[in-house]
Order: structure tokens, then C-alpha cells, then sequence
């Protein structure tokens, strides 16, 4: 077993770990934290997504020993210090940009690492970044529309709602 | 100005906060007291007899508390098929029994034969994997192309099915002989072979079950990924388990994605049951992707000859099908109606045919077992015709869209019943038709065309004219036609003292946003702010009872229950409120959350009423019972029948035969519409899984059995770079006439449009090039567009 330490969502947490846990595991059956989903095993789907030192990383393909040390950012993270949504959270509900929930997690934290990036991406950088994230309810185009109207530009144009 | 709250407005979803958050539950997300985990043990071969299973290894390992294998359920019931299915010839399907564990034999790669429990998942699995080294399987030839399964009767997937043949269903029989001598006679007749290509669901959220079994009162509960907990606890308690159905609770929390795939009870759901019985500890077990590739009900796979008889001026005289559709290994719960009355009986889609005739033969094969997937045989009936119906316009230099136009019953044509056995209540489908043309600009399709040329692609116009029926029922019906249930549902609206309410409902969200939307129509109704009405679903302790989410039936089916209990508390409430108000009850009216005597200012506000209710102290209690809590069964008449237009736009890269969807608009007619938000939420997620079908998705099986695109790595999802913005637009309405709130279902429409248009497009866009393909099999990939157009 390996002492880890990191601080996740700006809080140090500290736990025992074996070498082959995964960060994801850590994050949610450590530390609780339930809202980074695993959906594939294979770092395909992007369910798992958050941030390591500010950086996206599919958490179900890191070990959380070589996170130790690391600042994480998890979905419980993303909301804003009054709890209200922050956001791309907020576009991604104004735009109807989730249905069942389960990506969502990893599709805001790639969302957010995009734009911090480029802050404003054109739909096809949108669609290019988003990739890694695999949604099977929405199409795709609330999500690209959320991610559009979350770096501030106009979506009243994209094709009826 | 659109409506800000109620119905028709587009409410933003209450659910998305928790999920936006990370605070959504999912099975997998419980954490219990004393949970074990449970690993099973699959079968590594697709077809093979169990020669010895040696258990003392894994179960001497450190941490494993109990080893399951199908000897231990060889006494219990099997998972059945909902419906029983009659051959042509009168005999009934045939029928083998589904284990919880595989007994004797395997069956397809990936079926469990034994399961593992231990103290941690990482020990389970450890044993797990002692455990297939520990067993010996005689490997057996393979069963996996349905045209050689039922040529070849030596080789069985059951030994008792001699043939491999679930039954050889013909619909409508005396319709035969007549659509033969049409076929016969007709002026032109266009044939087509094709294939629709078989689907893994995918839902995002792995399939997970969480057993508890509680020793003091005898109880268990079942935490699961399900559409519909109470079929689930039917299937459990009644047929396999054998357990007293009030002993069994069934929760399924927050579900991520089902599309079919959830609606089923597995094996796996009766294991952690029977093991947390055994061990008097909750146990756990979640799927890994790579087993819900191989052990999740796939959709699709079947193999069609269609035949389109015709006036030489495109009028059509009578379709002829005939269809193998694969089951796979066993019968999940709904794959015998799926091939047949959800696609036989779609088989005159929206147009004025004369006659149609469908044959079906159903195969099994040592493949996963074949059931309802988003759509579920609607979309291989539309793919079948709009694939056809475009052939036939080539074939004879006849327009798409004219054809079409020609062919489709006009709306003065309703109530219409079909030569295959549906009457269709109401539609336009000129209307949606027009719509659509309008949208996709079919005019300035020429000039897109050059511009595309201009850059060295080609371009391609693809249309396809649909219909499906949802909300399946009634049950009188269906019962006639082999269900083993019945398809009506039940809601509990619980007002409570201080006015604000509980609606129950048989309805699972997994997805759908029930939860705003449902909320939407009690507080319209009641006028009451929509905060003010919780809606509780997936728990059958809690709920009265559901046949659960599929087949585009919530709103229709389980909402229209809904909506009649909440008349039966606004009758109360009148009854009330006449006290109260010391009026006639006649003289009682409702309206805005407020009762009053009519052409008086007397008034009592609802929750007035709902305070009186449950503090009776001046209270009619000689005549009425204090509370106001109404449940309420609602049994549809009838099917209702969503249509509408979708046109596709295509960009063939002729270097490398790549397709790009460039456009894609939709014109649907789902009656009325509760949330448009939600609606189009739908339609969108409904077509992306059409492109995916139609262009990347591909389940492969080598010969052997083996699943070769087993993971996200080989097996294509479309992504957010596979799709385009998509055109939709449901302002046609023809509000369903049987149903209280005229809705007629709108989630699984995009999935059945959306195939044939693009494949239509595509072949257009080939023709377009002077490439002489007339059909090209799902997906279209570009190696096979890049194939065909070698010639």
C-alpha cells in the first residue's frame, strides 16, 4: 500500500492505496466523490474526465499514486462557491445539454479544459475536442451548443433548438 | 410569445442540477455496509458443452465468501419471453429455457456459467479468473449465420430445437396468396436484399445490480440499472427466484441511458439476490464495458428480401418481405414481439398499399441474445421501405419526393386501417412532407451540389417518409397476439396537507426528463407553480405499479394515467369545495387553483381544499373520505402513431469513400408537445443514433463466435465529429384522438428516420457521380462506399 496526498477540489485529502488503484477509483470510492463516472475501462468513453494540475486526464487511466502530490478538479468542483451552477454547468442546463447524466461529468470538465485553452472555439473545435467524450442520448448538438454558448458567443442562429 | 411554464413550455430540467453537479445516484455510485463483490465468469468460447467446472481453488482464495455456478440454479425458473409467438402453421415458438447461470452448455461468448463473490472486487476477480482456468469446456462448432443455423439441423444451439428455428411467422397470413399474385401481375416489381446491421446499445452507464437481503423480516431488495423496475420484479419474484413478489423491492435510482437494453431482467439481477440471501450481506456487481458489449441485449440483425410491386407510374399495388432476424443465444423478454408486431405490422409505413405480406423467421445463433433497441423493429420496417420505395424511384426515372407524395395517405383518409393490421388514427403526412422539403431547401439542392463539386465531393439528397406506433397496447389486444402481460399503466397523485404533491408514476426517466415534464402537466392542470410537484418513479415500494419506459410510451401511456388521477382530485376537490362553499357540486367550477361556485365570488384556493382534506374539521365525512390521494390505471385504446419527413444531406469524399452527414432536417407530427425542449432533445439523440447505425456502428461476429468489435476501440460510436447540427421542427400536429393529452411519443422517431435517409443520400450522391450502386449495406463505411464505387 502507498500513501497518497493531493488536494482534490482545492481541499488535501490523503488515503492508502495500492499500486494498481486507479485515480478514479480513489475519487469515488476513496474519497466519496461519485460524480466521476467510469463508462468503458479503455479510456474511450470520457466519463471519467477531470482536471490534474489543470490538465484533462481520463482518471479511469491514471494510477492515483502518480496523482499524489497533484491538484485535482472533479465535477463536485465546478459549481460556484455559493453553489449555484457555474458556467458551462449553466449552459449546459439552459441548452439542454445532457439527458441521462452520466457523461455529463467528463463532458464539462473536457468542456472546461477546452476553453481554458481557447476560449472561443468554432464548432468544429468544439466537436474536435469533444472527441474523447462519447454521449449516446443527446446527438451531440445541445452539447456543442452548450460549449458555444458557455465561451459567450451567439447560438440563436444554430439550427432550431 | 412562447409559454414560460406548463404545458407546451420548454422548462428547463429540474434533474440536471444534481447531475451537472456529480450529485446524481447510480447504482454503482451506493456504497453499502458490508457489501461484497460479485465477478462473474463468462465463456470465452461462443459454443460449447460444460465438461467440468472445479471450484475448490477460487474458493479457498483469500477474500472469496461463495461460488455460484448453474448447477445452483438448475432447480430455479428460467428468465422468459414476454410473448409467445405461433408459426405459420399454427405451432407455438419454441421456447428454451434461459438460466441465471449457463447449465450443461454455453452459448454465446460472454453467457456466464459462474459467478464469484468475495470481500473485495480485486479478489473476485482474482478467483474469477482461477476459476475459468478450472474448467473445462468442450468446444463445439459454432452457430453464428442464421441462413446456415437453419439449413444445417446437426448443429443446435439448443439440443432440443432441431432447426435452430424460433418460429416462421407469417403476417397476415391470408393476405399470401393474394400479395403473391400481385407480385405476379404487377406492371414492376423492384427487389432489394438487405441487411440491418446488428446494434450494441450503449448505453453510457455499464449495466449494475446491488443485491440486499434483510434475515429479520425475510425481504430483499434489488437495486438495478432498469427501464422498468416492476417488470423486473415480476420476472424475479414470479419466474426465476420464486419469491413472494411483496417480499422483493426493486429500485432503479438514477439510470444512465437504457435504449432498450434496461427494459430486460439478466441473470446477473437474480444472482446478487440469491447470493445476498446466502450470505446475509449486500452484493454488488457492475458490468465492465467490455461484458456489456458482450452480454447486454444487442438490437437489430436482420436479413431482408423486400419486394416492391408497382404501376409503372410509382403507384404502389403490394410489399413482400421475407426476414431472418437473429435472437442470438436465448429469448430476452421482448425479442420474440420485436421482429414481429413491432415490425411486421409497420410494414405498410405511412402509404395507401394495397396489400402487404410479411414472413418472418426468427434464428438462434451462439451470439448474444437479439432484442428492442431504441426503435425496435420500426426501424428495420421503415429502413426495409424507404431503402425499397428510393430503388424503385431509380429504377423507373420517377422523383423521390413526387412518389412519396403520391403514395402517402392523404389526411382525409382517418381513422385508416392498414393491410397489416394497424389502424391509424390520425396524420398528415403531406404536411410533414412539405415541411421538410421546405426546410432542407430542396430547390437549392443544384447549386449545393456544384459547390460540393466544386471542391471534389459528391453530393446526395436521401428522404425517407415514416411512421411508427407506439405506446403498444391495449391490453386486450395484445393478449390476443401472445403478450404475457398486459401494457397499461398506473399513477398515485398524492396531494399532502400543506397543498404541495407526490405524483407515483409507472414511468422510468432515464433520460426523458420526466421529472420537469410530468411535473409540467400536474401543476398546469392543478394550477400550481411546477416546483411544487415532485415526481417519484423507479421505486416499487413507493409506486403502484408500471410496465416502466420503452417503446415511446411514458407520456402516452403512463402520463395519460396520470392525467386521469389528477381528475379524479380535482372531482374530489369539487366535492369539497361544495361543502365548503355550501353550494350545489354542479355549481362547483376549477380553475386556476381555485375552486368557486360559479357566477359567484365564493371561492376556496386548492390549498384550501388539500388543508381540508387531511384536517377534516369541517369536512363532508358522512359522505367522503378525508385525503386526497387518487390513484389511477390507464389502458390506451390503441397504438398512437407519430410520422414524419426527414431529408439528409451527404458529402461523399470519392478518394476515400468517407461520408459526411453535410444537413439533416427533420419534420415530425408527435401531436401535441409538453416540453419542445425535451422533444427536439429527443429527436436529436434519436437521429445520432440513426448516423451511427447507418454509417459507423457495426457489430461483428468472426465465424468462430468471437466478438471482434468488442470495446470503443472497434466498435465506431459516433462521436461529436461524426454529426452535424441537426434541422428539427415538430410544428405539424395532429394531436393523437384517444389519448387525454393528444401526445403520441416522440423518442424513438430519430432512430427510425434517419437510417434510410442517409443511406439514401448516399446512393444519390454516388448516382449523382455516375456511379452505378444501387445499395449499399449499413454501415456505410468508407471502405464499402469506396468498394462499391470500384464496382
Amino acid at each position: 500500500m502507498t500513501k497518497v496526498t493531493m488536494t482534490v477540489n482545492g481541499k488535501a485529502v490523503s488515503g492508502e492505496v495500492e499500486g494498481r488503484t486507479l485515480l478514479s477509483s480513489f475519487l469515488r470510492e476513496g474519497l466519496g466523490l461519485t460524480g466521476t463516472h467510469v463508462g468503458c475501462d479503455t479510456s474511450q468513453c470520457g466519463a471519467c474526465v477531470v482536471h490534474v494540475d489543470g490538465k484533462a486526464v481520463k482518471s479511469c487511466t491514471m494510477f492515483a499514486a502518480d496523482a499524489s502530490g497533484s491538484a485535482v478538479r472533479t465535477i463536485e468542483g465546478m459549481a460556484n462557491a455559493d453553489g449555484s451552477l457555474g458556467t458551462i454547468q449553466q449552459a449546459f442546463q439552459d441548452h439542454h445539454g445532457l439527458q441521462c447524466g452520466f457523461c455529463t461529468p467528463g463532458m464539462v470538465m473536457s468542456a472546461a479544459a477546452l476553453l481554458a485553452e481557447n476560449p472561443k472555439p468554432s464548432e468544429a473545435d468544439v466537436r474536435h475536442y469533444l472527441e474523447g467524450n462519447i454521449c449516446r442520448c443527446t446527438g451531440y448538438h445541445n452539447i456543442v451548443k452548450a460549449v458555444l454558448a458557455a465561451s459567450g458567443q451567439d447560438v440563436s442562429k444554430i439550427a432550431a433548438e | 410569445m412562447p409559454k414560460d411554464h406548463g404545458i407546451g413550455a420548454s422548462s428547463k430540467r429540474r434533474e440536471d442540477i444534481r447531475f451537472l453537479t456529480g450529485k446524481g445516484v447510480y447504482t454503482d455510485d451506493l456504497n453499502l455496509h458490508g457489501q461484497a463483490h460479485a465477478v462473474f465468469v463468462r465463456s470465452e468460447v461462443a459454443h460449447g458443452r460444460i465438461v467440468k467446472i472445479d471450484t475448490s481453488a477460487a474458493a479457498g482464495m483469500p477474500g472469496v465468501l461463495a461460488v455460484f455456478t448453474g448447477e445452483d440454479f438448475k432447480d430455479v425458473g428460467g428468465n422468459p419471453a414476454g410473448w409467445l409467438i405461433n408459426s405459420r402453421n399454427g405451432e407455438p415458438m419454441r421456447e428454451p429455457k434461459r438460466p441465471v447461470l449457463a447449465h450443461g452448455k454455453v452459448r454465446h461468448v460472454g453467457d456466464a456459467y459462474a459467478a464469484v463473490v468475495a470481500e473485495t472486487y480485486a479478489q473476485a476477480k482474482d478467483a474469477a479468473e482461477q476459476l475459468a482456468g478450472d474448467t473445462e469446456i468442450e468446444e463445439l462448432p459454432a452457430i453464428i449465420d442464421m441462413g446456415a443455423a437453419l439449413a444445417d439441423a446437426s448443429n443446435r444451439v439448443h439440443d432440443e430445437i432441431p432447426d435452430n428455428q424460433c418460429y416462421d411467422w407469417g403476417w397476415i397470413e391470408d393476405n399470401r396468396a393474394a400479395v403473391d399474385e400481385a407480385i405476379k401481375n404487377a406492371p414492376h416489381v423492384t427487389t432489394l436484399e438487405l441487411v440491418n446491421n446488428r446494434l450494441v446499445p450503449n448505453a453510457m452507464e455499464p449495466r449494475a445490480s446491488i443485491g440486499e437481503y434483510f434475515p429479520g423480516t425475510g425481504d430483499y431488495k434489488l437495486t438495478t440499472t432498469s427501464q422498468n423496475p416492476h417488470l423486473t420484479r415480476l420476472l424475479v419474484a414470479a419466474f426465476v427466484l420464486g419469491i413472494p413478489e411483496n417480499k422483493l423491492t426493486v429500485v432503479a435510482p438514477d439510470v444512465g441511458g437504457g435504449f432498450g437494453s434496461k427494459i430486460y431482467h439478466y441473470g446477473e439481477e437474480a444472482l446478487v439476490l440469491a447470493a445476498a440471501k446466502k450470505l446475509a450481506r449486500p452484493v454488488r456487481w457492475t458490468a465492465e464495458r467490455s461484458e456489456s458489449f458482450l452480454s447486454d441485449a444487442h438490437g437489430r440483425d436482420h436479413v431482408t428480401k423486400i419486394e416492391l410491386a408497382c404501376e409503372k407510374d410509382g403507384t404502389f399495388i403490394a410489399f413482400r418481405t421475407e426476414t431472418m432476424a437473429n435472437v442470438g443465444a436465448y429469448l430476452s423478454n421482448f425479442a420474440t414481439v420485436t421482429p414481429t408486431f413491432l415490425h411486421g405490422t409497420l410494414m405498410a409505413g405511412p402509404y395507401k398499399v394495397p396489400n402487404v405480406y410479411v414472413n418472418v423467421k426468427t434464428v438462434f445463433t451462439n451470439t448474444a441474445p437479439v432484442d428492442a433497441y431504441r426503435g425496435a423493429g420500426r426501424p428495420e420496417a421503415t429502413f426495409s421501405l424507404e431503402r425499397v420505395v428510393d430503388k424503385m424511384c431509380r429504377e423507373l426515372g420517377l422523383d423521390p419526393f413526387e412518389v412519396r407524395r403520391k403514395n402517402l395517405l392523404t389526411k382525409d383518409m382517418f381513422p385508416y386501417t392498414t393491410p397489416v393490421g394497424l389502424a391509424y388514427d390520425t396524420g398528415d403526412y403531406h404536411a410533414t412532407l412539405d415541411k421538410a422539403m421546405q426546410m432542407a431547401d430542396v430547390a437549392g439542392f443544384e447549386a449545393r451540389r456544384a459547390a460540393s463539386a466544386a471542391k471534389g465531393k459528391l453530393r446526395g439528397m436521401g428522404l425517407s417518409t415514416w411512421i411508427e406506433a407506439c405506446g403498444i397496447a391495449p391490453s386486450h389486444l395484445v393478449g390476443v397476439l401472445g403478450s404475457r402481460v398486459g401494457l397499461y399503466d398506473a399513477a398515485t397523485v398524492r396531494v399532502n396537507a400543506t397543498g404541495n404533491i407526490s405524483v407515483m408514476t409507472g414511468a422510468h426517466s432515464h433520460g426523458q426528463g420526466h421529472e420537469t415534464v410530468f411535473a409540467q402537466i400536474v401543476a398546469e392542470k392543478l394550477g400550481i407553480p411546477e416546483s411544487s410537484v415532485e415526481i417519484v418513479h423507479g421505486d416499487t415500494s413507493k409506486i403502484p405499479f408500471g410496465m416502466g419506459s420503452y417503446g415511446s410510451r411514458s407520456l402516452a401511456v403512463c402520463g395519460s394515467a396520470m392525467n386521469r388521477a389528477v381528475d379524479k382530485i380535482i372531482a374530489k376537490g369539487k366535492k369539497i369545495a361544495a361543502h365548503m362553499l355550501e353550494a350545489a357540486e354542479e355549481d362547483i367550477t376549477f380553475e386556476n387553483g381555485s375552486f368557486s361556485v360559479a357566477g359567484t365570488d365564493k371561492a376556496k384556493t386548492f390549498g384550501e381544499i388539500a388543508f381540508s382534506a387531511y384536517v377534516p374539521h369541517n369536512y363532508p365525512l358522512e359522505t367522503l373520505e378525508p385525503g386526497l390521494e387518487e390513484t389511477a390505471f390507464y389502458d390506451p385504446a390503441n397504438f398512437t402513431y407519430p410520422a414524419g419527413a426527414y431529408i439528409c444531406e451527404v458529402e461523399v469524399d470519392p478518394d476515400t469513400g468517407k461520408v459526411e452527414v453535410a444537413a439533416f432536417h427533420c419534420a415530425d407530427d408527435f401531436g401535441n408537445v409538453m416540453n419542445p425542449m425535451i422533444v427536439e432533445g429527443q429527436v436529436h439523440g434519436g437521429v445520432g443514433q440513426g448516423i451511427g447505425q447507418a454509417l459507423c456502428e457495426n457489430t461483428s461476429y468472426d465465424g468462430n463466435g468471437q466478438l471482434l468489435s468488442g470495446s470503443y476501440m472497434d466498435y465506431a460510436m459516433p462521436r461529436a465529429d461524426d454529426v452535424p447540427f441537426y434541422n428539427v421542427d415538430h410544428s405539424c400536429q395532429t394531436p393523437c384522438t384517444h389519448n387525454p393529452l393528444g401526445v403520441k411519443g416522440c423518442g424513438e422517431a430519430g432512430a427510425i428516420g434517419s437510417p434510410p435517409a442517409v443511406v439514401n443520400a448516399v446512393i444519390d450522391a454516388l448516382q449523382r457521380g455516375g456511379h452505378k450502386v444501387d445499395h449499399i449495406d449499413m454501415p456505410v463505411s468508407p471502405s464499402r462506399v469506396w468498394a462499391a464505387m470500384q464496382g
